[in-house]
């Protein structure tokens, strides 16, 4: 058996996710993302495997995944930083903005930098207009950024400042549950009525707070 | 009514009431359509063309190009809809040349035009382009856009075989639907988004479907080009023909195009009961061999062991000499014919009058050892294609389809696919059927009878078989009715390391379980149904007919028949190696090559006494022959041809054969008149005329029949069993000029396709009468029934080292034909030897490493290759493959005399 180019454990998620469909073929963009939450891009390795764990060809998963703007069939960086260029966000420097980014990226929007950390995208509205000029850095959002802020963020992601926020690009979701698809339904249920539960908790105890504070 | 079903998942064309029709009104005029019916079909049939791009007759439809917008009215009022996506209804009113139809075509072919480079003076569509005329007919004469258009690199090969070139794509996505749809391979895919949208491959991974080339037919625009044509011609430098692709016996409708007497490129032609619009790759490519530089083109005699050019008098005297010192000296029973399935029905008649009348030998046989006993092809009862295709459960026992006979793979895969015929698979190993099949079952080799035995009564789950796929078949095959009414069996040669009165025996297994099922034979070979047919096998006699049935009829129309029945290829082969037989002919037969015991051909060869090749190319047999005729080859000879369903179908000649080959029936009438007897015919036409009034199977399939309009796709022999009615139309439908823009375009050169040949089987004029039964004649023997002794050998038990040989055969092969033709011969694969991983981890070997495979017969060094697919105790060799450059690694293990083939596995 020669080995597989996606990791065991990413395997293994993957064939969870094929066995929840009906038909195999409808997991492939939850794998497409799977697949680039491990290397930060679509390899072509990676779609040969998506190919064939859904029963299509290569040629179709790259023929889908090419469509969509969120799955990089071409290498990107750690970093895909998409700044809106849309109407609010022009209207608020969007373009000055962009410009910046280049000179201080020193790239062509479009391309990554040498060093593999930075990609830099213009994109449509991204629906974050009240904070225009706003950009996306791996789909995580930054609103009101001026070129210092611009800069300021780089410097961060750079020096690991960010790392909670803002992970690796190709990263979805960051918090999985133990034990991933497999979990029995009644576990869910059960963990689901305990957040529910703590929630309301948290809401009376905000709400006795704020009443104790009214009347005193 | 019919619900009109738009979704495009479904079918071809919406599903339609038997005979249910609508009326409804387009551009006015009262028109009645089918129920369900597209309206892009209605309106061509009312004589109402609508422009289109991506609708193709044999593709489901899409409504993606929108180039077919017509105005319908509806509650709403007329609202512009796609004519290929809307089924007619009943009180429809369709408007197809309104302004706001117009409208919309000037703003879809504006569009199409925005990144179009209008490279037409470079481009292989120019003069034959649906975009180039429906821009004219339709389009708004003026482009508004001034901007820069987009660019590509190009042209860019996807494969050896095809080129493309995105900028000229419009994204009609036939070429996407071809490959996923019809051939079920989609390596092709739209990638990308909007106008960075392109047609391409999965990066690293070539288009390497055996049907490409359908997809550079059915392109509307130049964007995808086959490198064999690009830039050879234009198409009004080409003329056509209407012609039957011979390459292999599936007998494929084909416009054949050529220019200067070179073939340029094949169509192929929409016959319903036949191949549909598609060809395969070796027949649209292969075709090409016809104009290689190392035809044969005089015929040589070999003096000092060196093969030198002769005249034609001197090659032929010197035939029939020797050929007569040798029936004088050991009786012409040691005189041998062999091959035949290259030639048409009428060469093939000739050579076994010659044979059987002239020379008096029964020892012919066309099928080369790898075929199936002519008796049993022959007797048993037949399905036509159509037939198969609509079977309530279709059998494959059979070589793999998709390497030996193409197109049958691509009708059997629609059935399953599209029409959910159930499709029980017996093989000895798995191959493209398999994919779609209901129930895959494995055999070990020469264990199909047994197999099916034990299907037919219940028996046990043999070893080999999985459980869910044994009762999977078992269920499907019951459900097809008590006496087997609803089974049709497509049986060929899965293996030729099995004897194939192996595969004889299950088929006696299967019609003695299933008395009403039929048969549909998988032989490969051009013609060789034809072959059988004009008596090329041993023991028989033109139209189907025993030697002993058929003496006292044959006896008194050719004057003699043999006495007895001949050999067979392996009998042959095995006369002329301990000095039994004395001479062989071989008629476009290259046994070194073909025949499954490559010992045993190169033993026959070399102690035969005299050996004469009649060919087109100087094959490795031929290369060993004392005497060499040249022969006209494919495309450049009139006549008939018969396919696997036993359909005649005509054969137009394009070209003029080089220097100075024959045709086959020709030298066979020379060598006839010098052994001093008489074929008594002087043309093709009389010939056929001739077939018409002895062979049984053929009666009444008339020359005036086979040219017949309603005949066009063809005849099946005998006339009982033909589907077509004969009627008197006059004139053919007209082409869709967009399905197939090449052939159309050509025939709007003034070179219609159905034209025919150069040599009008009809002779003068339409009066043409009947000649069939004039005279009085006696009463015509009956064609062999089945059913027909079988002789199976016994099967010997296996030792516990050894293996069992399977060997198929691949498409693309070390032939002479793929060989001449470039891109083809890129394509050859090496071969490799197949076996299960555990046999492999036995020998402590992996994949790629090499394989010492011994047999009692000989052994070869083949790369090891992993296959697990096949059963433990297996391997597989493809037969027709060499490597290193030893030809037919095979045929060096396979020994003819033995039932199955036993080798070993040992590390080199
Ligand atoms: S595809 Fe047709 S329109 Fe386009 S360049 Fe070729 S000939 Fe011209
Ligand atoms: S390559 Fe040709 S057939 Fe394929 S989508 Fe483009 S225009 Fe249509
Ligand atoms: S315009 Fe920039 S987020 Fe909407
Ligand atoms: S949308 Fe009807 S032909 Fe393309």
């Amino acid at each position: 058996m020669t080995q597989s180019h996606l990791a065991p454990e990413v395997m293994a998620r993957a064939r969870d996710i094929v066995a929840l469909y009906p038909h195999p073929r409808s997991a492939l963009i939850p794998l497409c993302h799977l697949a680039q939450e491990q290397d930060g891009w679509l390899r072509p390795e990676a779609m040969a495997e998506i190919a064939e764990l859904v029963g299509i060809t290569p040629a179709e998963v790259l023929g889908t995944a090419s469509f969509y703007d969120m799955l990089h069939t071409e290498e990107v960086g750690t970093y895909v930083v998409t700044l809106c260029t849309n109407i609010a966000c022009m209207l608020r420097g969007a373009y000055e903005l962009l410009h910046h980014a280049e000179e201080s990226l020193g790239i062509r929007t479009g391309s990554t930098t040498a060093d593999g950390v930075f990609t830099l995208e213009d994109a449509e509205c991204l629906a974050d207009c009240g904070r225009a000029p706003c950009l996306q850095v791996n789909h995580r959002f930054f609103g009101d950024v001026s070129p210092e802020g611009f800069d300021k963020i780089v410097d961060d992601l750079r020096a690991g400042r960010l790392a909670d926020e803002v992970p690796h690009h190709g990263t979805l979701v960051r918090t999985e549950r133990d034990g991933g698809l497999r979990v029995e339904a009644e576990t869910i249920t059960a963990e689901r009525r305990a957040t529910a539960a703590a929630m309301a908790e948290r809401a009376a105890t905000a709400a006795a707070a704020s009443e104790a504070k009214a009347n005193g | 009514m019919a619900d009109p079903v738009i979704t495009s998942h479904h079918a071809i064309a919406p599903h339609t009431e038997e005979g249910a029709t609508v009326e409804m009104t387009i551009d006015g005029r009262a028109v009645v359509a089918g129920a369900g019916e597209f309206l892009i079909a209605a309106a061509e049939r009312a004589g109402v063309f609508i422009p289109r791009f991506c609708y193709h007759p044999r593709l489901r439809s899409v409504g993606m190009c929108r180039m077919c917008l017509v105005e319908v009215s509806g509650p709403r009022g007329a609202t512009l809809q796609p004519a290929c996506y809307v089924a007619v209804a009943e009180g429809m009113e369709v408007v197809t040349t309104s302004d706001k139809v117009k409208k919309a075509q000037d703003g879809v072919l504006e569009m199409l035009l925005v990144n179009h480079p209008l490279d037409c003076p470079v481009c292989d569509k120019g003069g034959e382009c649906p975009l180039q005329d429906q821009v004219l007919a339709y389009g708004p004469g003026e482009s508004r856009f001034l901007e820069e258009k987009r660019h590509w690199a190009k042209p860019t090969p996807i494969s050896e075989l095809v080129l493309l070139d995105r900028e000229r794509c419009i994204q009609c996505g036939r070429c996407v639907r071809f490959a996923n749809e019809v051939a079920g391979e989609a390596q092709i895919d739209f990638l990308g988004r909007g106008d960075m949208v392109e047609v391409n491959v999965f990066e690293g991974q070539a288009f390497s479907s055996y049907f490409s080339g359908n997809t550079v037919q059915i392109c509307p625009v130049g964007a995808l080009t086959a490198s064999p044509y690009r830039f050879t011609a234009r198409p009004w430098d080409l003329d056509q023909v209407e012609s039957t692709c011979t390459l292999c016996a599936f007998g494929c409708r084909a416009a054949v195009q050529s220019s200067a007497n070179r073939i340029t490129r094949l169509l192929g032609m929409d016959s319903d009961p036949v191949n549909q619009s598609w060809l395969c790759d070796k027949g649209r490519f292969a075709s090409e061999a016809v104009n290689a530089e190392n035809r044969l083109t005089e015929p040589l005699i070999r003096r000092n062991d060196i093969l030198e050019p002769a005249s034609w008098g001197e090659a032929l005297e010197l035939v029939a000499r020797r050929l007569g010192e040798l029936r004088t000296a050991k009786g012409a029973s040691a005189i041998a014919v062999m091959g035949g399935a290259r030639l048409s029905n009428e060469d093939a008649y000739a050579w076994a009058k010659l044979a059987k009348a002239v020379i008096g030998t029964d020892s012919v046989d066309a099928q080369m050892g790898d075929g199936l006993p002519a008796e049993v092809v022959v007797a048993l009862p037949r399905a036509t294609i159509d037939e198969a295709c609509k079977a309530r459960c279709l059998v494959v026992l059979a070589g793999d389809l998709r390497e030996e006979l193409p197109v049958l793979f691509l009708r059997v895969r629609s059935a399953a696919v599209d029409d959910a015929v159930p499709v029980v698979e017996l093989a000895p190993q798995s191959g493209s059927v398999t994919g779609f099949a209901t129930a895959s079952v494995a055999y070990g080799p020469g264990e199909a009878a047994e197999l099916v035995r034990a299907l037919a009564t219940g028996g046990a789950v043999p070893a080999t078989v999985e459980p869910a796929q044994w009762s999977a078949a078992a269920e499907a095959l019951h459900r097809a009715g008590t006496d087997g009414e609803g089974i049709v069996v497509i049986l060929g040669r899965p293996s030729v390391a099995e004897d194939g009165a192996l595969v004889a025996d299950a088929a006696a297994a299967m019609a003695a379980a299933w008395p009403a099922a039929r048969f549909l034979l998988a032989l490969r070979r051009g013609n060789v149904m034809g072959a059988i047919d004009m008596g090329l096998a041993p023991g028989l006699l033109p139209g189907r007919v025993s030697l002993d049935d058929g003496r006292s009829f044959f006896e008194e129309q050719w004057g003699s028949v043999p006495a007895g029945r001949g050999r067979d290829a392996a009998g042959i082969l095995e006369g002329l190696a301990d000095g039994t037989m004395a001479a062989v002919v071989m008629v476009g037969a290259d046994p070194l090559s073909d025949f499954p015991d490559g010992t045993l051909a190169g033993d026959g060869i070399a102690g035969a006494d005299f050996v004469v090749a009649v060919d087109g190319f100087l094959s490795r047999s031929a290369a060993r022959a004392d005497v060499v005729l040249p022969a006209s080859i494919v495309y450049e000879r009139s006549g008939t041809t018969t396919n696997i369903e036993g359909r005649v179908s005509r054969l137009s000649q394009k070209l003029v054969a080089p220097g100075q080959c024959w045709p086959d029936w020709m030298i066979a009438s020379e060598l006839a008149a010098r052994l001093g007897g008489d074929l008594g015919v002087e043309s093709m036409t009389e010939i056929w005329d001739e077939i018409e009034k002895v062979a049984t199977s053929h009666t009444g399939i008339t020359r005036a029949v086979l040219e017949s309009l309603s005949a066009r796709d063809g005849i099946i022999a005998p006339l009982a069993a033909s589907p077509v009615t004969l009627s008197r139309r006059l004139s053919p439908e007209p082409f869709d000029p967009m399905a197939t823009p090449g052939i159309e375009s050509v025939e709007a050169q003034g070179a219609p396709p159905r034209s025919g040949g150069a040599e009008p089987t009809s002779g003068e004029g339409a009066g043409h009468t009947a000649v069939s039964g004039h005279g009085h004649q006696a009463p015509r023997p009956r064609s062999l029934r089945w059913p027909q002794p079988v002789a199976a050998p016994p099967l010997p038990a296996p030792d516990s080292y050894s293996v069992r040989l399977v060997s198929g055969r691949r498409l693309y092969d070390d032939g002479v034909l793929v060989g001449a033709t470039d891109a083809l011969a890129a394509l050859v694969a090496p071969a490799t030897v197949r076996a299960h991983p555990h046999d492999l981890e036995k020998l402590g070997v992996g994949a790629g490493d090499p394989v010492r495979v011994r047999s009692a017969r000989g052994d070869i060094v083949l790369d090891a290759a992993i296959d697990e697919s096949l059963p433990r105790g297996v391997a597989s060799i493809d037969f027709n493959l060499s490597a290193d450059g030893a030809v037919g690694a095979a045929a060096l293990l396979i020994d003819s005399r033995e039932a199955v083939v036993d080798v070993r596995l040992e590390t080199p």
